[in-house]
């Protein structure tokens, strides 16, 4: 009787075609972001933020963005961490040489600097496709994380090559505390989260969804390939720079090559295998269990087999953990978890009568 | 019948199309006039395909010309000739299997839709309004398809005959005035062909929609066309009303010549 759909009839498209046709879907969201926005901030402490929450946001913004360029357009990349550096060093740079650029200016042209690159790294997804493009995506993790280390006016001639992020100040404000920059975090990603999935239900989304699908009839009903896939690389290296930029300023403080290793894109690759391909939800689902999944275990398996074992294990027992998840997924579940809670939710709708 | 049989609209001359060594189309030439329904038969690997693949700018002949609406046509993608309004279906079912029928259909609408990545990023506004005009447009065509029940399934679990129709839903939705059909009654059933042939014939009828139509089944296409050629071997054997098509000696010897 909770979760029904009979009794909500559409009465026009609009009613229809909305992200949450079904009304307990509706509340549910409204539900999860007043939690997020308002009592997270309230009542989470400075662990939580800091070390969970700030970054799971950040990641499901990165995975949003190869979610549209691998999920929705069916183009792999392995070069999403790369794009999130462009992003970082893009904003130090534009806040540093720029007198009195705004930060969400700041944030806005990082975004497009990583779009920009994304454009140029996509070029050869019109040649080539699948493991191939990996690996043209795999020299842009390569070459830019190098050309960041190898070109110092880029972390402004700073002897390590780690620079500080400046102070994050909106209108005067300085959003110093993790709960301040948690809720700048909230918002942006919010937001952008709402206009990916805007784009994706609208004719954007399904031209990429087309190319993924079958470019030849694509083509044949009118898509112009080069134009879809560009699109696809420059709005996913957008978000995936915007990622980047918010990494440096709202998560770890400092502007540096080394976080955005392969390591990290693997991760974000992860994340939306396990979250869900072609889906938003399972971007944010994605993140939040590939950066939950190591604590829990830290905590969990010292209880279960006991402290004797060391912390070797731990990690060697996380990696196996992850293996073998990755592989269910990929095997068992592609769409991942999205689609479990989808077949979850199906399952109550008829709930408690099965047919 | 209403309507009237018009202009020559596809000129093909001297058409030849190879694959390496192979020679799929030798020096054939064919028109298509405005209105009609045109059939391509002939037996397996008789280049039936390679045909439409031809008009709509998939492959591109090494020799020959190609006329549209009677000025030469120069090298054609197949985007510029769905603008031109082409639309077709595949011989092997080419929907989109991540799509539901609805955002299938919808994409047959593309060309028509005029809002951009970034208003459909912030949607409410132009980009609800499109996408509610032309979803009403595709709600025409799913009715006209008899396809209401299953909008919102996702493709790739319809059977096929249903398949079928659904990509006949999405050319349909383009609103082409040339519509070119590979095989659309392959592997149905009597029933499913009876509703298929209706479909043709009153989009054919209702629009005026120039069909041009690949088919196996003799009875199908002696019945509903109003021209038919004839392929065997990349050649061109026989050219007419289905009357002089069936009573072609060559035709006759070409299809007891096969397993057909
Ligand atoms: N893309 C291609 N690459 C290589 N050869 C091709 C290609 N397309 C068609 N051919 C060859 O061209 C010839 C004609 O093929 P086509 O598909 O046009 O025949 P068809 O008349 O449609 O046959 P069917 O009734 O089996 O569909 C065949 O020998 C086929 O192998
Ligand atoms: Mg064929």
């Amino acid at each position: 009787m909770l979760y029904r759909e009979a009794g909500q009839f559409k009465a026009s498209y609009a009613e229809d075609s909305q992200i949450f046709p079904i009304r307990q879907d509706k509340i549910g969201f409204w539900l999860l972001m007043l939690a997020f926005g308002v009592a997270v901030p309230l009542l989470a402490n400075e662990y939580w933020l800091k070390a969970i929450l700030i970054p799971v946001l950040i990641f499901s913004l990165a995975a949003i963005g190869l979610n549209i360029l691998t999920g929705y357009a069916g183009q792999l990349s392995l070069g999403s961490a790369a794009f999130m550096a462009v992003g970082a060093f893009a904003a130090y740079n534009f806040i540093l040489r720029i007198e009195g650029m705004p930060f969400l200016v700041a944030i806005i042209l990082a975004g497009l600097t990583a779009a920009l690159v994304g454009i140029l790294f996509g070029l050869p997804s019109l040649r080539i496709k699948g493991f191939y493009l990996a690996v043209a995506t795999l020299a842009a993790q390569f070459f830019i994380v190098w050309a960041l280390v190898k070109f110092p006016w880029f972390s402004n001639n700073s002897s390590s090559g780690v620079v500080t992020a400046q102070d994050v100040t909106i209108l005067g404000y300085t959003f110093a505390t993790p709960e301040a920059k948690y809720v700048l975090t909230f918002l942006i990603v919010a937001f952008m989260a709402l206009l990916a999935k805007n784009m994706v239900r609208s004719s954007t989304g399904r031209a990429w969804m087309a190319v993924r699908d079958m470019d030849v009839a694509a083509q044949v009903i009118g898509f112009r390939l080069m134009r879809t896939k560009l699109l696809a690389f420059a709005v996913s290296s957008f978000y995936c720079g915007v990622a980047g930029a918010l990494y440096a300023y709202t998560y770890i403080g400092t502007v540096e090559p080394e976080g955005f290793n392969l390591d990290l894109s693997f991760k974000i690759l992860f994340m939306i295998i396990i979250g869900g391909v072609g889906s938003i939800m399972g971007s944010f689902l994605g993140a939040a269990f590939i950066v939950l999944l190591p604590i829990f275990l830290d905590n969990f398996v010292p209880m279960i087999f006991g402290d004797s074992l060391g912390a070797g294990f731990v990690s060697n027992f996380q990696l196996i953990v992850f293996g073998g998840l990755i592989i269910f997924f990929l095997i068992v579940e592609p769409h991942g978890l999205a689609r479990l809670w989808q077949i979850a939710k199906e399952k109550l709708r008829l709930w408690p009568f099965p047919h | 019948m209403a309507r009237q049989i018009g202009d020559v609209i596809v000129d093909l001359q001297n058409i030849s199309l190879r694959f390496g060594g192979v020679k799929a189309l030798t020096d054939i030439s064919f028109d298509v006039r405005e209105h009609e329904v045109r059939s391509i038969i002939g037996p397996n690997g008789a280049g039936k395909s390679s045909m439409l693949n031809v008009i709509n700018g998939v492959y591109h002949p090494q020799e020959g010309q190609i006329f549209f609406k009677g000025a030469l046509r120069p090298k054609m993608e197949p985007h510029e000739a769905a603008e031109q309004g082409i639309a077709r279906t595949f011989q092997n079912i080419a929907l989109f299997k991540g799509m539901t029928v609805l955002d299938n259909i919808m994409t047959g609408r593309n060309l028509k839709m005029k809002c951009n990545f970034l208003q459909h990023a912030l949607y409410w506004g132009a980009a609800q309004k499109e996408e509610i005009a032309h979803r009403i447009k595709v709600e025409e065509v799913i009715e006209f398809l008899e396809i209401q029940d299953i909008r919102k399934t996702p493709v790739g679990r319809l059977p096929y005959g249903l398949q079928k129709r659904v990509e006949l839903a999405r050319a349909l939705a383009a609103e082409p005035h040339i519509l070119l059909l590979d095989e659309p009654m392959a592997g149905m059933n009597v029933e499913e062909k009876q509703d298929m042939c209706r479909f043709i014939l009153d989009v054919n009828d209702h629009y005026g929609t120039t069909i041009v139509l690949i088919e196996h089944d003799m009875g199908v296409v002696m019945d509903i066309s109003d021209r038919v050629v004839v392929l065997d071997y990349g050649k061109k054997i026989g050219d007419g009303v289905p009357e002089d098509v069936k009573n072609n000696p060559e035709v006759i010897k070409a299809y007891l010549g096969t397993s057909h």
